[in-house]
């Protein structure tokens, strides 16, 4: 047999959230060049999956946590530029905060402009509105140039448009994508394959050609 | 403040909009006063070895010399009555004095005797009671219960006003405040209280460095004779009395210490009724003004003042001014450095749970320390120069602000792919504790421009120094106009400091500082 190399395996893990089980029997295994939806109510367990999907592959990850985690002091740019702390040397770090590296700032402005916050690049995040938000937390993510992108409900401040608009462009950039979503159309529209968890289980797992967003909405209960 | 913005190259295309920028130039403007005062400081070391003089020291340290007990009990017990007695009456004085913190006055009142520093008091009442048990007391509870009315009136200021608001319409003033205000406010005057206690076993240790009979007295004239190893065993004994305070300080006993301290050290004092008058109608009044015997000798008499003024300002105020400002600018710099440098060690987003405590260990060592006897020390180190009260103030104040800083860090989340190491001091916990390292730094300014004055008293020419030889001098008249400009000019740092705060939004409530 000539399965492709997977990326993330989980074979029968049982996962806790603050010392409580929250996911039980978790069986899995993301390939690269797939786009992953997870759906399920709040709480059913997507941030705690997500985190341990990440961690699998930390150093592969572009990450997008539920919140965006900014530093308010810091400008768009700066917190656009800490996805990278990690592979540029430390004094080249600390000389960027004093003063702006010129390549640093081109690639950064670039990927502002992008998510339509090109203007705001040297406002400190604390005066940004939640939606301005995100987009720093995306660019920090577009900005890490990583080939798996995670998410965990990365466009929810966002409305319809934008996150559509949004959500596309982070799919486009990375080959392999894990998105905690709660808004089932987007998820039929950009990703290739739905995972649904419910009752601690992963009720449903197909190709997005083999479901409908009918049978998707089970998943939210009224 | 018009600085030019931090990122000249932007000025065009895009619109800066910084919440830090008023900090940054704030610090930036510390700094660049600290570089310009460098040329004006002397920081040099003028021993021949302070190595060898430093390795005695470390040996010292490491070597403690616990053989003459009866002194050590002794020593611990008259510093511990002094703290007790005299923060007990500056707990009082302060409390009445907060009861009516809402009339300027008053409150111009309290920043007045908390400016002068509790040693500069100390050689006041020296002179009119001699080295007595009252003076000590009163050299600790005048500039105390200053402090006490500034923050127990603050949070007076701070309680909900509801409680107040529902009494019935007619409720006197008193019983209003004992009913709501009190209850409200007793617990974080309390916390604070406690927090001045310790603060007040350093003030009493410290004043026997002027003779009154406490741990001082034994540490100086060890550290004098190069005598380390007995001065560490005082110096640890001093730290455990400090550290262990959170057990021995129980609420119960609190009345029990007190009588005890009032039992083992009597606050008498005999004194010379005479003297005192002379004190107050001949020696404090400017010598060219004594002689004014009636209205006709009141122009010449102005007439000779003038020049002596001008004499006193040239000669001894404006260089005490001077050399205390830069001073001070270059230790609240040094302080920040420390600061920052130092926060990490008990910040658990530095770090484990054992090097947390490790840290933790350090600072309450470093902070324990008297900054009066860490100048001392480093004036027997480095010679007489800035050198050493730069590098006392900075250790000291520093580690109690690192305390404060690497507490408030406690309370910061970081995302799971947040950097490590210099890349996550400087990203992600710099600009998020900056906000309160500055507030807390700038409430410690007027501190460290108080601490400052009075190191002269060591020998370094602050306006400390020109008291102390004012005094020594028996030229009360001088030492009472540089008292007053010294309490002028903590005073005008202390509102400075204040409005600073105001205007950058940094948080302007009491903290145990």
């Amino acid at each position: 047999m000539n399965s492709p190399a997977v990326l993330f395996q989980m074979e029968g893990t049982s996962l806790a959230y603050q010392g409580r089980e929250v996911l039980r029997d978790i069986r899995l295994r993301v390939s690269p060049g797939e786009k992953v939806a997870l759906l399920g109510a709040s709480g059913a367990g997507k941030s705690t999956l997500l985190r341990q999907l990440r961690l699998q592959q930390a150093t592969q990850v572009a990450w997008c946590p539920q919140q965006p985690g900014l530093v308010p002091m810091l400008s768009v740019y700066h917190n656009i530029y800490m996805g990278r702390l990690d592979v540029i040397p430390w004094w080249k770090n600390l000389a960027n905060l004093v003063y702006p590296n010129p390549v640093a700032r081109t690639a950064i402005a670039a990927i502002a402009s992008q998510l339509g916050i090109g203007d705001q690049l040297f406002t400190s995040a604390d005066r940004l509105s939640g939606g301005q938000q995100s987009r720093v937390s995306l660019g920090r993510a577009l900005y890490q140039r990583r080939p798996v992108f995670m998410g965990d409900e990365p466009v929810s401040a966002l409305d319809e448009r934008q996150a559509d608009q949004l959500l596309g462009l982070m799919m486009q950039q990375h080959e392999t994508a894990v998105v905690a979503l709660h808004d089932v159309a987007l998820a039929m529209r950009h990703c290739t394959r739905i995972v649904g968890l419910e009752h601690g289980r992963i009720q449903l797992d197909c190709p997005v050609s083999e479901t409908s967003e009918q049978a998707l909405l089970a998943f939210y209960p009224q | 403040m018009n600085l030019p913005p931090l990122y000249p190259f932007l000025r065009s295309g895009f619109r800066v909009q910084r919440s830090a920028q008023g900090m940054l130039r704030t610090c930036l403007l510390f700094v660049v006063l600290a570089l310009l005062c460098l040329p004006w400081a002397d920081i040099s070391v003028t021993t021949r070895d302070p190595w060898l003089e430093l390795s005695r020291l470390g040996w010292g340290l490491l070597t403690p010399d616990f053989g003459r007990p009866g002194e050590l009990i002794l020593a611990l017990a008259n510093t511990l009555a002094f703290a007790l007695q005299g923060v007990a009456l500056g707990v009082v004085g302060g409390f009445l004095l907060a009861l009516g913190y809402r009339f300027a006055l008053i409150r111009r009142f309290s920043a007045f005797i908390r400016a002068i520093h509790e040693l500069f008091w100390a050689l006041l009442f020296i002179q009119l009671m001699g080295l007595s048990p009252l003076a000590g007391v009163l050299a600790i509870a005048i500039p105390y219960a200053g402090t006490f009315a500034k923050i127990y009136g603050e949070l007076f200021e701070e309680v909900d006003p509801s409680a107040w608001q529902a009494l019935p319409s007619g409720t006197g003033y008193l019983s209003g405040f004992f009913y709501t205000l009190l209850p409200q406010a007793l617990r974080p005057m309390m916390i604070y209280t406690s927090y001045r206690l310790e603060c007040g076993i350093r003030s009493s240790a410290v004043l026997g460095f002027i003779g009154l009979p406490t741990i001082g007295f034994f540490l100086e004239t060890a550290l004098k004779q190069g005598l380390y190893s007995e001065a560490a065993a005082l110096f640890y004994a001093l730290v455990l009395v400090i550290v262990t305070m959170r057990w021995w300080l129980q609420r119960r006993l609190v009345l029990f210490y007190l009588i005890a301290a009032l039992v083992w050290l009597p606050p008498k004092v005999s004194l010379d009724t005479a003297l005192v008058v002379r004190f107050f109608t001949e020696d404090i009044v400017p010598s060219p003004l004594r002689s004014i015997q009636g209205w006709s000798d009141v122009l010449p008499a102005l007439e000779r003042f003038w020049p002596w003024l001008n004499q006193l300002w040239q000669q001894q105020m404006w260089a005490g001014l001077t050399h205390t400002m830069i001073l001070a600018l270059l230790a609240l710099v040094c302080t920040s450095v420390i600061t920052l440098l130092w926060f990490p060690l008990i910040s658990p987003l530095f770090g484990g749970r054992w090097r947390q405590a490790g840290g933790h260990v350090f600072l309450v060592w470093m902070r324990s320390a008297p900054e009066y006897l860490l100048a001392f020390v480093g004036l027997l180190l480095w010679g007489p120069s800035m050198l050493p009260a730069i590098v006392a103030l900075a250790l000291h104040n520093g580690a109690i602000i690192a305390h404060l800083v690497g507490r408030y860090s406690e309370g910061i989340r970081l995302r799971e792919d947040a950097a490590t190491g210099i890349n996550r001091h400087f990203y992600e916990v710099l600009p998020r504790i900056f906000r309160p390292f500055m507030a807390f730094t700038l409430y410690r300014f007027e501190i460290i421009m108080r601490e400052t004055a009075m190191l002269g008293i060591l020998g370094i020419p602050t306006l400390g120094f020109y008291i102390d030889s004012a005094f020594s001098e028996f030229r009360f008249d001088r030492a009472l106009l540089l008292l007053l400009l010294t309490a002028m000019l903590n005073m005008l740092v202390d509102g400075m400091a204040r409005s600073l705060r105001q205007r950058l939004h940094l948080s302007s409530q009491p903290e145990s500082l």
